[in-house]
């Protein structure tokens, strides 16, 4: 128990170092082109560089948090040792352009008439202001979550292979392991939820609930990307949702949307935008749940890291990485009981879209 | 507020990757794991069922065995009762022949000695018959001679002759 604690307390206080070296690669001196369309840019990013080299004396908790839980046009996997990812834009002018994140690596963070700028989230803009341009990079979210793809199809199709190879025989090794978590989702989640016909929604709502696991662990190693902790995945896979409810949804559930029963006529005014109303508050609260989850999760963890460097004290290090250990095992369990709840009530939403309404069935 | 403004970007590469891992997943994972999955429980309910069955059929065997058992010492007893009283019948009817048997021997035996009496006394009496005849005669004989003896010996004989 012991040397395990110890283990534990070594990896949390490398993490934290690696995790709070804030990239100070902005450490240029700042030069005036007063001749250049974009100096209102360049000052707003100069502005920006200058908090960052402030927040080098002076620690900025508030940044540095913002920093980790964003995306990234690169992946710091710690300071200084950085992966450039590649750059696809796409504008009606130029067309499809590709090209490395590390070539924004200069004074101005310019490249090829575009500008990054560092805020709270990276942004590429055009430097002539006129032209729109559709960010389709290889972000760091984008990056982490292919990797979890590889995971997921590196591990499921072994898996798949062990059942096609062993057939008649009973499971082993890690097969085994993740058979409990495939027959939980099955047995527990997906067949009491949506009744006899769940085989056809059993693929979907497996993968879902692995590609959150797999994504949320994945975010909770150090010098990862928050994955499920950004809006656009999180939206991503509600709207998945809410399109695989409405496309699969029967006659019955469309009716009681209009018509709810047993409601009298007066009442309807309300009951029906109500009833709107929750069809799209069911997608809305999936991802902002799973969103606020695996961000609050990080804030704190990172926040806790932070107190380190603002108090700049051995003593309170351990106490605090102590602290955050023990967070840390929250936020695994945090990691399966969100992909849990999504994939829960992913399947309460599809079994409710489906069921007939007989009320013999109420029994239940 | 960046964090809750979602980037097109990252929700074109999170469709493309996640449509593409559920696809692949689903076509080449889910469908052989739930599929053996499957299987197996199939095979599982099987096995079971089959032990329900072979117990419910050694159970109806055993009590064929039983009944089987039961029938055969049944018979078996039956047997020896009536290899018994077969038996008991033959000796039962020897021993009545045997009577019947020395009954007619006894009874050809007695025949034979009322035969031989009866041969014997009828010899007897011819006997007698004759030897009065020849003591007659011979009476007759002398006493033709002598006149008074004569009368004499009749008379003895006379006498005598009353034995019968």
């Amino acid at each position: 128990m012991y040397t395990h604690l110890r283990l534990f307390f070594t990896t949390a206080l490398v993490a934290a170092t690696c995790l709070f070296n804030v990239p100070t690669r902005a450490a240029e001196p700042v030069q005036h082109e007063a001749e250049k369309a974009v100096e209102g840019i360049n000052q707003a990013e100069h502005k920006i560089e200058h908090n960052l080299e402030e927040s080098e004396e002076k620690f900025n908790i508030g940044q540095m948090i913002m920093h980790h839980i964003a995306d990234s046009h690169e992946w710091e996997i710690t300071h200084g040792v950085v992966l450039p990812l590649p750059v696809i834009l796409y504008s009606a002018d130029r067309g499809i352009e590709v090209f490395s994140s590390s070539n924004f690596h200069n004074d101005h963070h310019e490249y090829n008439g575009y500008h990054l700028v560092h805020g709270d989230a990276e942004t590429i803009v055009p430097v002539d202001e006129s032209r729109t341009v559709y960010d389709f990079s290889i972000t760091k979210n984008v990056a982490s979550m292919l990797l979890s793809a590889v995971i997921l199809i590196l591990i499921f199709t072994s898996i798949a292979s062990f059942y096609k190879n062993n057939k008649g025989k009973a499971p082993r090794g890690f097969q085994s392991a993740m058979e409990v978590i495939i027959l939980f989702i099955r047995d527990d989640v997906v067949k009491p939820n949506i009744g006899p016909k769940y085989e056809k929604y059993l693929p979907y709502l497996l993968t879902l609930f692995f590609f959150i696991l797999v994504n949320n662990i994945l975010g909770l190693l150090p010098g990862s990307a928050n994955v499920t902790g950004n809006i656009a995945i999180t939206m991503t896979l509600a709207v998945l949702t809410f399109i695989v409810v409405h496309l699969n949804a029967n006659g019955n559930y469309y009716k009681h949307l209009v018509k709810p029963d047993g409601v009298p006529v007066p009442l309807l005014l309300i009951m029906i935008p109500v009833e709107i109303v929750g069809v799209f508050m069911k997608p809305f609260s999936l991802m902002v749940r799973l969103f606020a989850n695996m961000t609050a999760g990080h804030i704190i963890l990172l926040s806790l890291f932070g107190l380190i460097f603002i108090f700049q004290s051995i003593v309170i290090a351990p106490v605090i990485s102590l602290f955050a250990l023990f967070l840390n095992f929250i936020e695994i369990m945090v990691a399966f009981i969100q992909a849990f709840i999504f994939t829960l009530l992913s399947s309460m939403y599809i079994g409710s879209a489906i069921e007939e309404h007989s009320h013999a069935d109420h029994g239940h | 507020m960046s964090l809750l403004t979602p980037n097109p970007g990252l929700i074109f590469w999170m469709l493309v990757v996640f449509l593409l891992v559920v696809f692949i997943l689903a076509k080449f994972a889910w469908k052989p794991i739930i599929k053996g999955l499957k299987d197996r429980e199939n095979e599982i309910q099987g096995a079971l069922d089959l032990a329900e069955r072979t117990r419910a059929e050694m159970v109806k065997l055993k009590s064929d065995n039983e009944k089987l058992i039961a029938e055969a010492n049944a018979v078996r007893d039956q047997i020896l009762r009536d290899a018994k009283d077969a038996a008991d019948r033959t000796i039962l009817e020897s021993k009545d022949k045997a009577a019947v048997e020395a009954q007619k021997m006894i009874d050809s035996a007695r025949e034979a000695i009322r035969n031989e009496q009866q041969l014997a006394v009828t010899k007897i009496r011819k006997e007698v018959a004759t030897l009065s005849l020849e003591i007659a005669e011979k009476v007759l004989h002398r006493e033709l001679k002598d006149k008074a003896a004569q009368e004499q010996l009749i008379a003895e004989l006379a006498s005598s002759a009353r034995l019968n």
